[in-house]
């Protein structure tokens, strides 16, 4: 039993293997000391900011995030904006509402409750605006692609000149992370594109690395509260669970066999 | 089902117990005598019951929040994990829930497989398990479809269409299924439906599993008879309640870290995006357990052949008892069927594995090889084993593993094999 034990093992152990050498040409991602990954992982507060800042000053012009509210800036475990700087930067923002008593649709300054104002008016918009491709909605985007955090912040600085024998079309740009390397989306950042109001260098990487925190936030938007909960949860469990083994073995105690 | 005859004290107990027996039923169930050899692999009952409670209570309240529209599932999934009071935590523990039950009910499948729990006379609550395994994939499945992002959509679409391939008849009951020509809002509200019946149903097999179960009372390592209630048995209560406890609170440590530290590691990325019916997925792959049926599904060329190539493999499980032509139970006395036991359980890991991969070259191959060697398992290598091998001899008691015959005598008296099974 035991060779056939063996044999099992190695033939189950080696077949992972054996994608590697059907996708040779698999990229490795980019990746960076995130401080919400591990047991405590907690968001970066200042990088959240700075994130939102990429995201209003860049992204936000093609990119909606549609299950985001200007509440949720000044949330406990995001970038915690006082509730005045999150009212501040909600009234920036023209928002459609009504119809009021005459039955006329009008814009008004935002509010803390209105959800991030969309850059365009629907999908057909937004794809006319931007050569057939759709921007896509990134509330949840980190989780909707299979890198996650790796990828997005790897995509934003994978732009480079196509290799020789690869002509791209109008509108198409070259990417080594993007899956077929042919990307709609044209590079977005260069370093000093935008000016941190709190005195960060903004590289191509730094940026990255904010915008990125921020979509995880955006996605995660209690990932703080999971994991603090998450330890008290397991640290609660294996108490109890060696008090449980060690009533367990009392009561089988009264009896010979082991348990 | 009463073991020896139970009064209960008080007189308004009486009373009520004459009128309604739940007494008697109380007494029985934490008396019930219990093999005293039952190892770990035996608590995952108690560990399944617990998923089924647990998925049915985090899904009345995420049914509380969730909207079975097309144009509106997915946005309430999103309310729910961003405003509702620790929706996040409750979907959390649901959506892995179904993963942590899966891995449950394929242990005690495998379990059963081992010691020969499906035999005479267990049979009936073996095939209620399999309709329960069946409802599990059912619920499964169409629970995957209600946040209706893009594997939900696709996936449904792929499953639904299986039927297609019944002659005749297919493409009427796809539309049929579909309600439209297509996966759409009348789909997705039928399977939210049928998603919150199921559970219920399984609730009520599960009754009469673990009633089938009390006749003859539970399996064991050894495989053999136990006379009941004797030296061999212990109550159910406070034994069986305390190691099924410490079972259980290891497995939710293993739960608890999924859903507070991985919680969509096993899920696929594609579902957080909306469905959308323009955009195919590059690959389109169900959940992890069901990989291998999906497995069996690619590796035959023909769509109908392969529908009835991934059903038979189901079904051919509640055949199992009667395949299996050995007179004895436990594995442990079983040389050779052990070996082909490990064998099948690799066989079925690397068709999950070939499952996930794409249907081409190599993984092809391999996804082909297994599914033969799946069903030679059970339609040819346990049939003939039951009359070809030699079985080792079986004690005659737990404690007592005294033989009849003189030349199995010191077989017999080698405890180290018990001591193993402890």
């Amino acid at each position: 039993m035991k060779k056939t034990l063996k044999l099992f093992f190695y033939i189950f152990f080696l077949i992972p293997f054996l994608p590697q050498v059907h996708a040779a040409e698999k990229v490795e991602y980019l990746t960076t000391d995130w401080s919400f990954k591990g047991l405590f992982g907690k968001f970066d507060r200042s990088a959240l900011q700075r994130g939102y800042h990429v995201y209003t000053e860049v992204c936000s012009s093609c990119h909606s995030m549609k299950y985001l509210s200007y509440r949720n800036l000044a949330q406990e475990g995001g970038p915690e904006f006082t509730e005045a700087e999150a009212k501040a930067i909600a009234a920036s923002f023209e928002v459609t509402d009504g119809p009021n008593s005459d039955g006329e649709m009008f814009t008004r300054p935002g509010k803390l409750s209105d959800k991030f104002v969309m850059p365009y008016e629907n999908v057909k918009a937004a794809q006319a605006a931007n050569g057939g491709a759709y921007p896509p909605d990134m509330s949840v985007l980190v989780k909707a692609r299979g890198g996650g955090v790796d990828y997005i912040y790897s995509l934003l600085q994978g732009y480079e000149d196509p290799p020789p024998g690869v002509t791209l079309d109008d509108g198409v740009y070259y990417n080594k992370y993007m899956y077929g390397n042919k990307i709609k989306m044209a590079n977005q950042l260069s370093d000093g594109l935008i000016e941190y109001s709190d005195g960060t260098k903004a590289t191509v990487e730094q940026m990255s690395k904010d915008v990125t925190t921020f979509l995880m936030w955006a996605a995660e938007p209690h990932l703080e509260s999971r994991h603090k909960m998450g330890f008290k949860a397991i640290v609660y469990l294996i108490i109890l669970t060696i008090l449980v083994y060690f009533s367990m073995k009392r009561i089988w105690s009264r009896i010979e066999t082991k348990v | 089902m009463s073991d020896h005859e139970y009064t209960p004290k008080s007189n308004f107990g009486k009373w009520f117990n004459d009128r309604l027996p739940l007494l008697t039923l109380a007494n029985h169930l934490t008396d019930y005598p219990t093999p005293k050899n039952l190892n770990y692999w035996w608590t995952f009952g108690g560990i399944l019951t617990f998923c089924l409670v647990t998925q049915i209570v985090t899904g009345l309240v995420l049914a509380m929040h969730y909207i079975a529209h097309a144009d509106m599932a997915f946005d309430s999934v999103e309310h729910i994990m961003r405003d509702v009071n620790y929706g996040w935590l409750i979907r959390y523990i649901h959506a892995n829930g179904a993963s942590m039950f899966f891995l449950a009910v394929y242990i005690h499948i495998f379990r059963s497989l081992f010691y020969g729990s499906y035999k005479a006379p267990r049979e009936i609550i073996w095939i209620i398990g399999i309709i329960i395994y069946l409802l599990m994939m059912a619920a499964a499945f169409m629970g995957y479809v209600l946040p209706w992002g893009q594997m939900s959509f696709w996936g449904a679409t792929v499953i639904t269409n299986l039927f297609s391939a019944i002659p005749l008849v297919g493409e009427g009951i796809v539309t049929w299924l579909w309600g439209g020509y297509s996966v759409d809002n009348p789909t997705l509200t039928r399977f939210f439906t049928l998603h919150y019946l199921i559970p219920f149903l399984i609730l009520g097999l599960v009754v009469l599993h673990i009633w089938a179960l009390h006749v003859p009372g539970n399996n064991n390592p050894i495989g053999i008879d136990v006379k009941k209630p004797s030296k061999d048995t212990v109550p159910f209560h406070p034994y069986i309640v305390i190691k099924d406890a410490f079972a259980l609170l290891m497995f939710m440590i293993v739960f608890a870290f999924f859903v507070f530290y991985t919680p969509n590691i096993l899920g696929h990325a594609d579902n957080y995006i909306e469905a959308n019916p323009l955009v195919t997925p590059a690959h389109i792959v169900p959940e992890w357990y069901l990989l291998p049926f999906y497995a069996i599904l690619r590796s035959v060329p023909d769509k109908l052949m392969g529908v009835i190539a991934m059903l038979s493999a189901i079904f051919i499980l509640a055949a199992l008892p009667w395949l299996d032509t050995s007179k004895i139970r436990s594995a442990v006395f079983r040389p050779l069927y052990r070996q082909f036991y490990w064998i099948l359980v690799a066989d079925v890991l690397i068709l999950g594995y070939v499952g996930a991969m794409p249907a081409e070259g190599l993984y092809l191959l391999i996804a082909r090889v297994a599914t033969a060697y799946y069903f030679l398992h059970f339609l040819v290598i346990l049939p003939i084993l039951g009359f070809k091998e030699r079985t080792l001899p079986v004690p005659l008691s737990i404690t007592e593993p005294v033989l009849g015959g003189s030349s199995n005598l010191a077989a017999a008296r080698d405890d180290s094999r018990l001591e193993k099974l402890k």
